[in-house]
């Protein structure tokens, strides 16, 4: 895009000022100044079509702004722009408006969590939803809060789930016309996962889908006895939504008690499905399970990336998904069907997928009460991170943690509401508490960038890092990738061949998304790093 | 949690330390750490210190099961010297686990050395000061030894003198890179990351070096530490083992 589109997009922009309507959300590509939900566009690709930044200029980054969060929890909050308006989550619960040119602060809504709020793994927030004038904001004490996009007073808010009993909304809310969609954290507190929805004026509860099929209901009958009613299945990332479809699809969590599967005999459905459901009325249309009866805690809440090419000659409607168990899938989204599948990372738990994607498990790669020591490790080969996909270059690019296990330990558990459901904490084989740079060991693994042919899932090239990654990825039609990591850099690599082009020291791990936006001509990148959020511009 | 065997012995009560477990050997390095991080300098590194209590063959005054010991070891004991430490179950087992380790792994009582005689061997004929350090003395290349004695069991001292390969300390290890002009550098590796090392040389210089100016880089896989079984005498090294036994730090 040359300076003179984006001025004119610019000019757009004057007109639509201040109301995001849904269409607008749909046509976000339209829009490219602005980042409208968590990953850019319903289809979840963090793509931006902005195109000042070039492989040729990159290198002329330079830092603009950065604001400081008064937390020290992680700053994993994908923020939103809004027509010039940068919001986002200050750790845990404080929503922030900035103007996204100089970071000053328009306003700060402070919310207090119930002290009984308990998620797992880091009082953290990854984002917000806007329609119309409203922002929306999950909380870590499961409560769904409305706010005024101009002044940050609350609108509405109402209680999701019990905190007390270890439910969470850690996720960016998804807007889909008058619903506010939302699911529920707590796959380590014995928590029945659901998904529901919002009227986005009122707060009431429109709908719910509980991610464990309830008695009576197909599924549940791949829940040992009770076990269902503790079972997990979480839900603690965004979902995408195909409006041609009309389907939302969403990623869920592990079935609890994580590592002790022994009382929950059975597939356990949906836990480590995608599900496809109709935003009208929460009801599932289709589901496909990456991981039956998991007991390494492999997640599959990983952001469905939706994608529209040429399939064995024909155009199809796929999903793309490299999950958190070590295989990279792709999906018919209209229909779920398993198209193809392969291991992105080193796996040792399943020796492949058959024809219908399920994985063939390697006996005693479970855990057991002495340890089994199982690739991918706990964090997975993948996690939350967000990856990308470039319609440009084709190619589809994973936050990827390789050669990196853990020991899976199992021991009895029982359920005691609000108390950790787990059957044990899998460890590391090597010495990670407190170990110094030059205490790593090569078995501790590394983390990379990946990019991988979609079709194939062959691997087209790797950036290597040290240590391992937390960062999500963001692709330009430019052919630019930005990701960063654990050891404190962000970077630009060529999306084509993954040459490093730029790289800054941010000074603190990278743990979420970068974004791109353009205000008054100019293109932006943001990322959060350590406490701080940072923007860079092309130097002028 | 394990299952727990009592013996009860005059007044003090013995519980063989994580008797049924299944710690791996990084857990146990974990826990030695955690040891000489939280334990070390009111127990002593032979966890003999305190009265009445000898953690390295699992005697205690206070507890008569493991979790008793880990809940003492997470709460403290209120209005004595022992703090409360937040570690987990897993975090304070993995310290059972290493005293366990330790407690079978062989113990020497101190020698019967000098220790002023021992401190001229580490500063003249042992030449030990060339490479480390004590209370500010010495070199910086080597560990630091001035607080060895709180921090390491005497076997532990004694082994590093006779075969310094059977344990290097992975934060002890030599690094040592080749740039691309072919100028070798060695010392302690400081910080390293996907970009970049960073080092202190043999020439006690903070050096850091951009990868791609590097041909290799890496860890050596001897100690530069020369064995000191037939460069010292038995009473000689008695005497150093007692002059680094007593270094108790600042």
């Amino acid at each position: 895009m040359t300076r003179t589109a984006l001025s004119i997009l610019c000019l757009m922009t004057g007109v639509l000022w201040g109301q995001v309507s849904f269409d607008r959300i749909l046509a976000a590509g339209s829009e490219p100044q602005n980042w409208l939900t968590y990953s850019g566009s319903t289809m979840s690709q963090r793509y931006t079509t902005l195109n000042q930044i070039t492989p040729q200029n990159v290198k002329n980054l330079e830092l603009q702004w950065m604001f400081q969060a008064r937390s020290l929890e992680k700053f994993e909050a994908t923020p939103l722009v809004v027509d010039g308006i940068l919001y986002t989550v200050q750790a845990p619960n404080n929503v922030v408006a900035l103007d996204a040119v100089t970071g000053r602060v328009f306003w700060t809504y402070a919310y207090v969590p119930a002290w009984e709020a308990r998620p797992c793994c880091g009082q953290v927030n990854r984002g917000l939803a806007i329609l119309g004038d409203t922002l929306f904001m999950g909380t870590i004490d499961a409560h769904l809060i409305a706010l005024d996009a101009k002044s940050g007073k609350p609108i509405w808010n109402v209680a999701v789930a019990k905190a007390e009993a270890g439910y969470a909304l850690t996720h960016a809310p998804l807007v889909i016309r008058d619903k506010v969609i939302v699911g529920t954290a707590g796959g380590e507190y014995g928590i029945r996962g659901f998904i529901a929805a919002y009227d986005v004026k009122t707060g009431k509860e429109d709908w719910r889908f509980y991610t464990i099929p309830g008695k009576g209901e197909p599924g549940n009958e791949t829940w040992k006895g009770d076990s269902w009613q503790h079972g997990g299945a979480s839900v603690w990332m965004t979902g995408s939504y195909d409006p041609a479809l009309n389907l939302t699809y969403w990623g869920i969590g592990n079935p609890g008690p994580d590592w002790n599967g022994d009382e929950r005999d059975g597939d356990n459905l949906y836990s480590d499905c995608v599900v496809a459901l109709d935003p009208d009325s929460g009801k599932l249309k289709w589901y496909f399970q990456f991981t039956p009866h998991d007991t390494l805690d492999y997640d599959s809440v990983q952001v469905p990336v939706l994608a529209d090419m040429q399939w064995q000659g024909q155009q199809r409607k796929v999903m793309l998904w490299a999950n958190r168990n070590g295989f990279y899938y792709v999906l018919d989204r209209t229909t779920g069907k398993f198209l193809t599948g392969k291991p992105f990372s080193t796996v040792n738990w399943a020796k492949g997928l058959d024809e219908s994607g399920r994985p063939m498990r390697v006996s005693g790669m479970e855990p057991t009460a002495d340890g089994a020591q199982i690739y991918p490790g706990v964090q997975g080969a993948t996690n939350w991170y967000s990856p990308s996909y470039s319609p440009r270059t084709g190619l589809f690019y994973i936050p990827t943690w390789d050669k990196y296990s853990s020991v899976f330990v199992k021991v009895p558990t029982e359920y005691t509401e609000g108390r950790r459901y787990v059957g044990t904490s899998p460890r590391s084989v090597v010495a990670l508490q407190g170990a110094a740079v030059n205490q790593r060991k090569e078995d501790e693994g590394y983390g990379a960038v990946r990019a991988i042919d979609p079709k194939t899932g062959q691997q087209k090239w790797e950036f290597k890092m040290l240590d391992v990654t937390d960062a999500g990825v963001l692709t330009t039609s430019t052919d630019v990738l930005f990701s960063g990591g654990r050891e404190g850099y962000f970077y630009a690599l060529d999306a084509r061949s993954g040459e490093l082009l730029w790289k800054a020291n941010v000074g603190g791990g990278v743990a979420s998304g970068p974004i791109s936006y353009a205000v008054n001509g100019r293109q932006y990148i943001s990322v959060t790093a350590g406490n701080s959020l940072l923007v860079y511009a092309l130097k002028q | 949690m394990y299952r727990v065997r009592l013996a009860l012995a005059a007044l003090l009560i013995v519980i063989p330390l994580a008797a049924q477990h299944s710690y791996t050997p990084a857990d146990i390095e974990d826990g030695g750490k955690l040891f000489r991080t939280n334990c070390v300098f009111c127990h002593g590194p032979e966890g003999t210190l305190v009265d009445g209590v000898d953690l390295g063959h699992g005697k205690f005054r206070r507890a008569s099961t493991e979790d008793g010991v880990i809940r003492i070891i997470q709460d403290g004991i209120p209005g004595t010297a022992m703090p409360p430490n937040k570690l987990t179950d897993f975090q304070a087992g993995t310290i059972l686990a290493y005293l366990h380790e330790a407690a079978t792994s062989g113990r020497t009582a101190l020698p019967n050395g000098d220790a002023a005689r021992g401190k001229l061997i580490f500063e003249g004929q042992g030449g030990c000061a060339g490479c480390h350090r004590v209370y500010g003395a010495g070199s910086r290349v080597g560990p630091d030894l001035s607080d060895i004695g709180a921090l390491r069991r005497v076997a532990e001292i004694e082994r590093s003198i006779l075969d310094p390969n059977d344990e290097v300390l992975p934060q002890n290890r030599y690094y040592r890179v080749t740039t691309k002009s072919g100028e070798t550098i060695t010392g302690r590796l400081l910080n390293e990351d996907s970009f970049s090392i960073q080092l202190l040389d043999t020439k006690e210089r903070l050096l850091s070096l951009q990868r791609t100016e590097l041909r290799s880089a890496g860890f050596l896989n001897e100690s530069p530490m020369p064995s000191y079984r037939d460069k010292l005498s038995q009473a000689e090294r008695d005497d150093l083992v007692t002059y680094l036994a007593s270094l108790k730090g600042f």
